[in-house]
């Protein structure tokens, strides 16, 4: 083959450039949608807790549904949240015993847990128990609804489904989720104590005594409450991501798991700043 | 739902010239993304007078109704209730207006955690609230016997055939006696016989209470049988609107071969 007939082939080959623009550009539109996607998200999410404010301080009150969320909410998830606090209380015993022997700080066991059960874990447990069952839950419930056109049909039929199925949800679990963090609490310490008094004599009392002796409310009542927020979170992230499923059964488990996910999610990062807003408002 | 746009920063304009027709469709457009589905549909329905809209599947006949009811917005154009715009509307004052509409979904849309006795009870528990307890449950027995279900009023949906959920959609659409009824594809999927009686439940209904109707159906016999005046669909336009004697003597060709195909 000729020199010529080389250069000829060279020059009808498609230049690599262009290609490498072609990448370029696609990246750069795919990272464009995930960034529109993210705010649009943002944005929706900001709109759909407008609706839902204006529906739940506004009369016809759904006071039927908000008492059977209640239910739904907090005595169905009491079981779980009281053994999960029952194992945490366990572990938190035999993980303090064992520290604080070595440091000879074993007097110390009663307020150790007192402090991590009440001020630490109880809450934020509570807050990712309940965000794994309700906000599961009612984020695959009001998905399937909402392919299934059962939330046209409340609004057809001339009812505010703002009103009816987010409104009462988010309010269950606000109310819901202090009390089951005090659930939480008493079956932490109860199990933790329980763990120690069978190494080592210690009466129920002498625990309690000590173990909250030098404490205040202010310690423990702004750690207790914080979850009503966790519970706006849950709540609001499980019914917005249910009402605005489309696409099917794929739509329903996608609802589900973006529940929980997000609600999880948001729910750590908001302790975040509550903790420090706590510990700068009760100090 | 129409989530975003009924947010409360639009108010609907009391200047916009609506008919006097119970229900006035004017000139309305609606696309999904790039697609076109209704452009330019401009239909009006009496009091006591029963319209079916008719056309191929995905010409936009169900759009069309959820365009009416409100649980979608047209891009341009008006939908009149009783001389007034529905545009806009916060959901409460379009609450308001749905009071007086009465929806059938095309898949019934029945509430699957409900028996059957408290899907047709829950229009009734939700703004009748003033009705005495008893006086709902006989509401409730008495609309079941209207539609033929009063003995399988305890059952869920799941455990009653696709006709039957359509059966007790209808009873719970007409649960708050509604001057207009929008009814989508109410024979679809269900065998001649079955059919056969909806038609005649809607043609009962229709002469007992001489409600507005739209039906929504690309059964050109069931519409012949309950509608006075037909509308065909065809590419999101109205091809042709009359009597069932009108399209047969229409020489559009797209009449002719729906005519002939169906």
């Amino acid at each position: 083959m000729s020199d010529r007939g080389f250069t000829a082939v060279a020059e009808t080959n498609p230049p690599i450039p262009v290609r490498q623009t072609d990448f370029v550009s696609s990246v750069v539109n795919s990272a464009a949608d995930s960034f529109n996607g993210f705010f649009e998200w943002f944005g929706s999410l900001g709109i759909f807790s407008w609706q839902v404010l204006r529906a739940a301080v506004t009369p016809p009150y759904e006071w039927r549904e908000l008492i059977r969320q209640l239910d739904e909410v907090g005595s169905k998830s009491f079981p779980l949240v009281a053994m999960a606090g029952g194992a945490i209380g366990v572990i938190i015993s035999l993980e303090a015993r064992y520290s604080l022997t070595r440091f000879g700080a074993k007097s110390m066991f009663p307020a150790t847990l007192v402090y991590s059960v009440v001020q630490i874990m109880g809450p934020l447990l509570t807050g990712l128990v309940v965000s794994g069952r309700v906000g599961a839950g009612m984020g695959a419930e009001l998905a399937s609804m909402k392919v299934t056109e059962q939330i046209d049909a409340i609004e057809a039929s001339a009812i505010n489904p703002y009103r009816l199925l987010a409104a009462t949800r988010i309010l269950a679990c606000i109310l819901m989720l202090p009390l089951l963090t005090l659930a939480t609490d008493a079956s932490g310490l109860l199990t933790g104590w329980f763990a120690q008094a069978l190494v080592e004599p210690l009466s129920f009392h002498q625990f309690i005594t000590s173990g909250f002796s030098g404490s205040t409310f202010n310690a423990f009542l702004p750690q207790t409450f914080k979850t009503a927020v966790y519970g706006l979170i849950i709540g609001l992230i499980a019914c917005f991501q249910g009402m605005r499923t489309r696409g099917g059964a794929a739509g329903v488990g996608r609802a589900a798991t973006n529940s929980v996910v997000l609600a999880s999610l948001f729910l750590i990062l908001a302790d975040v700043v509550m903790v420090k807003f706590i510990l700068v408002v009760f100090p | 739902m129409a989530m975003v746009d009924d947010i409360a920063t639009k108010q609907a304009d009391p200047e916009q010239d609506c008919p006097a027709s119970m229900v006035a469709v004017e000139n309305v457009h609606k696309s999904f993304a790039s697609h076109m589905v209704l452009n330019g549909v401009t239909l009006r329905v009496n009091q006591g007078e029963t319209l079916a809209v008719l056309g191929r599947s995905g010409t936009g006949k169900s759009v069309l109704l959820r365009l009416i009811i409100g649980l979608d917005t047209p891009d341009s154009g008006s939908v009149c209730i009783h001389g007034q715009s529905i545009a806009g509307l916060v959901l409460d004052r379009m609450g308001e207006i749905r009071k007086k509409m009465g929806f059938l979904f095309q898949q019934a849309a029945l509430y699957d955690s409900l028996s059957v006795r408290e899907n047709v009870a829950f229009p009734l528990e939700h703004h009748r609230r003033d009705m005495p307890k008893s006086e709902r449950s006989d509401r409730v027995r008495q609309l079941l016997v209207e539609v033929g279900l009063d003995g399988d009023i305890d059952k869920m949906p799941s455990d009653i055939s696709g006709g039957m959920q359509k059966r007790v959609g209808l009873a719970r659409a007409l649960a708050l006696e509604p001057e207009i009824l929008l009814l989508d594809e109410p024979t679809a999927g269900l065998d001649p016989i079955s059919s056969g009686e909806i038609d005649e439940l809607i043609l009962k209904l229709q002469r007992e209470r001489k409600m507005a109707s739209i039906v929504v159906t690309h059964d050109l016999h069931s519409a012949k049988t309950i509608a006075g005046r037909l509308a065909l669909l065809n590419e999101g336009e109205v091809v042709i609107e009359g009597t069932f004697e009108d399209l047969q003597q229409s020489d559009i060709a797209f009449v002719k071969e729906f005519l002939q195909q169906s």
